[in-house]
């Protein structure tokens, strides 16, 4: 196991928005993490990457164990030591992932002078590979451009190559296409995926795009206000959800092939820290709600990797 | 098409560029030459990449701003020679709902301000009940006719787009990327939303968006746009592509079913840039099919009885 998330909760102020967060991620694999705005999916990703005191936030409770090591209780100092080398992040808003003032070349350079103490020359090569990998026409030009000069999906390939650079082994990649177009998202995913292959690394892809998880994820950990709500492999996910939420998120993709009127999305909305609902935070939206699930959280039951949190599992039904 | 309610004849829009120093003026075809006819009661989708000219149509369908050539027709009258007077006057008939929910709220009025304005732009009183009446047809509750929009979520603004769209009771309505900023979740219930409106009150909708998925399930009808153009026009949602651009597009667009995953083919470069627009095909440099004809020679839109069209000079059989 490379990474392993066990009951985390993070704390700001007096609030607790994450919560008994668990779910592991191997070597090689590609793992999805999904659920609507405001689940709670980038404050996995800041934790992980032990970036929460950035927004004033903190590990309240549990473990994040890399490589058998516990990140949480790590001096920063140490801490800091994982991040670039052993762990690329790809933040959600990668257009300011780059300095506007800093040549492209400079700013991916300093990560493999840093991270694998490469002399300068050797860096520089080895940017210019990393380019060339990601598709990037005339690397060598590129490298000496600025941001500006870069259109949005060569700005995204860029900020990968520096996520790339110091050689991760597991990339935390937080909605790294949403704000691209579909053709060079496609591209993109591509890409990432070549490279998890290729390299035998792991990925941690956060979206809220269920369509990219099926076609590039291994398992999915699906989040919802918070808290999990279901982890599966992800055939076992789309063929047969266990959490309603997991099913109504998979009704939520148009399809060519839809009647008219079918696409109705889920009622209501995901609701803010300090309205959590009591019982199962998504009792208020789901079908199925009873009143053991407005009283009552639902543990979280596991099977193996597996594991679900939900009073009225649609897998009890399938038998 | 006997009479269509929207008639769009050879409509262009030039953008002059920022001039550089000592370099000569430069402009952009932002729209180029688009000839269009929407049926009443028709939901026609425009699907494009980012920058393609999909907004920039939108705005010229409503005048919002004007053409460099060519003309609007609605209901027969000729739009873009109709003074200020007469064009406020059939403003009434059509309205525009945003891409961003964020942004198309102005944060100091409350929702019934926002949802006056436009009676108020036509010298018009609301009539009693109205504010209500807008609410509850967008799902939203009366009590937030005080609300501002800083209180609300990105779908709940989005319906407050919607309901000021729908003010003043039009005929025909363009949604340019009504959903993009949201969830799917929310995006679902705005879809639902728009469909029933569409069947309860007679609406013809132009959709704007650059999800394949989404419009084929939304739309009767599709245009797709390329560097300023309509290179095909797919007479239904069913309809089988014969155009490279829109085989790409689709072929980038992920299957939500990974039991059915399939090695992604995407194409790769970008458009031509706009200040050097190719003479040929636009999409000739990216295109698998390109001959030496389609670098030099435009291929026009060629229409098929089933209302089809297709402008390439090798469509895939
Ligand atoms: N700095 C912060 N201070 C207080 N609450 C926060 C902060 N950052 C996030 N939250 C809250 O924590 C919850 C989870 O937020 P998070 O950003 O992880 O959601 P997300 O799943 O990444 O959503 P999105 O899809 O919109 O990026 C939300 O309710 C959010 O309002
Ligand atoms: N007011 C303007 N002045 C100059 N150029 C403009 C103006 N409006 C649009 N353009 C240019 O016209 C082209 C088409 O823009 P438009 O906004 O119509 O694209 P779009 O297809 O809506 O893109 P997106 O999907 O990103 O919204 C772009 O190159 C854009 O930069
Ligand atoms: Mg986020
Ligand atoms: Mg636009």
């Amino acid at each position: 196991m490379l990474l392993g998330v066990d009951t985390l909760s993070v704390s700001i102020g007096g609030a607790m928005p994450l919560e008994g967060i668990r779910f592991d991620i191997r070597k090689g694999e590609i793992v999805g993490i999904v659920g609507e705005s405001g689940s709670g999916k980038s404050l996995t990703a800041l934790a992980i990457t032990g970036l929460l005191p950035l927004i004033g936030g903190r590990v309240s409770a549990g473990s994040i164990s890399f490589e058998g090591t516990d990140l949480t209780k790590l001096s920063p100092r140490e801490r800091r030591a994982y991040n670039g080398r052993r762990i690329g992040f790809i933040t959600q808003n990668p257009m300011t992932a780059l300095d506007p003032l800093q040549r492209i070349g400079e700013q991916v350079d300093v990560v493999s002078r840093l991270h694998l103490g490469l002399p300068p020359h050797a860096a520089r090569a080895r940017t210019v590979e990393l380019f060339r990998q990601m598709r990037i026409a005339a690397p060598e030009a590129i490298a000496e451009a600025y941001p500006h000069q870069l259109s949005g999906g060569m700005k995204q390939r860029v900020v990968i190559a520096m996520a790339l650079a110091g050689e991760p082994d597991l990339i935390v990649a937080d909605e790294p296409t949403t704000a691209l177009d579909v053709t060079v998202q496609a591209q993109i995913i591509h890409l990432l995926a070549e490279e998890v292959r290729n390299r035998h690394i792991a990925l941690m892809m956060i979206t809220h795009d269920m369509s990219i998880v099926a076609q590039l994820c291994d398992r999915v950990a699906v989040l919802y206000a918070g808290r999990v709500a279901e982890v599966s492999d992800v055939r076992a996910l789309f063929a047969h959800p266990a959490h309603p939420y997991t099913r109504a998120l998979i009704d939520c993709i148009p399809r060519p092939d839809m009647a008219r009127g079918a696409l109705t999305g889920i009622p209501g909305a995901v609701p803010a820290v300090a309205d959590y609902p009591s019982g199962c935070r998504f009792h208020p939206r789901c079908p199925r709600a009873t009143d053991l699930c407005r009283t009552q959280v639902p543990a979280l039951v596991t099977d193996g990797r597996d594991s679900h949190a939900c009073h009225h599992s649609l897998r009890d039904t399938h038998g | 098409m006997a009479d269509p309610l929207i008639t769009l004849d050879g409509v262009t829009r030039r953008f002059d560029m920022p001039r550089r120093f000592g370099q000569p003026a430069l402009s952009m075809l932002a729209v180029d030459g688009v000839s269009v006819r929407i049926a009443r009661g028709e939901v026609v989708g425009v699907v494009g990449e980012s920058g393609c000219g999909k907004s920039t149509l939108a705005r010229l369908v409503l005048r919002l701003i004007e053409p460099s050539a060519g003309t609007v027709t609605f209901d027969g009258t000729d739009l873009t020679d109709l003074s200020a007077d007469k064009m406020r006057l059939a403003r009434r008939r059509m309205s525009m709902v945003f891409q961003d929910p964020y942004s198309s709220l102005d944060p100091r009025y409350t929702l019934e301000d926002v949802l006056s304005e436009p009676f108020r732009a036509q010298g018009l009183k609301v009539p009693p009940g109205r504010i209500d009446e807008l609410l509850t047809a967008v799902g939203l509750s009366n009590r937030l006719a005080h609300a501002y929009p800083h209180q609300l979520s990105g779908g709940q603004r989005q319906r407050v787009g919607i309901a000021r769209a729908l003010a003043l009771s039009p005929e025909f309505m363009v949604l340019d990327e009504p959903t993009a900023s949201l969830d799917v979740s929310i995006q679902a219930q705005i879809i639902d939303l728009l469909l029933r409106l569409a069947g309860e009150r007679s609406l013809t909708y132009l959709f704007i968006s650059h999800d394949l998925g989404l419009v084929s399930y939304f739309c009767d009808r599709i245009l797709v746009m390329y560097f300023g153009r309509i290179v095909e026009v797919l007479p239904g949602p069913k309809a089988v592509p014969r155009h490279p651009y829109t085989r790409a597009l689709m072929d980038s667009s992920f299957v939500p079913d990974p039991a059915a995953r399939r090695t992604l083919v995407p194409i790769t470069g970008e458009p031509p840039s706009v200040h050097t627009p190719p003479p040929g095909c636009a999409f000739a440099a990216r295109c698998i099919r390109a001959s030496d004809s389609c670098r030099t020679t435009r291929p026009p839109l060629a229409e098929t009885p089933d209302g089809a069209a297709v402008a390439c000079h090798h469509p895939i059989a």
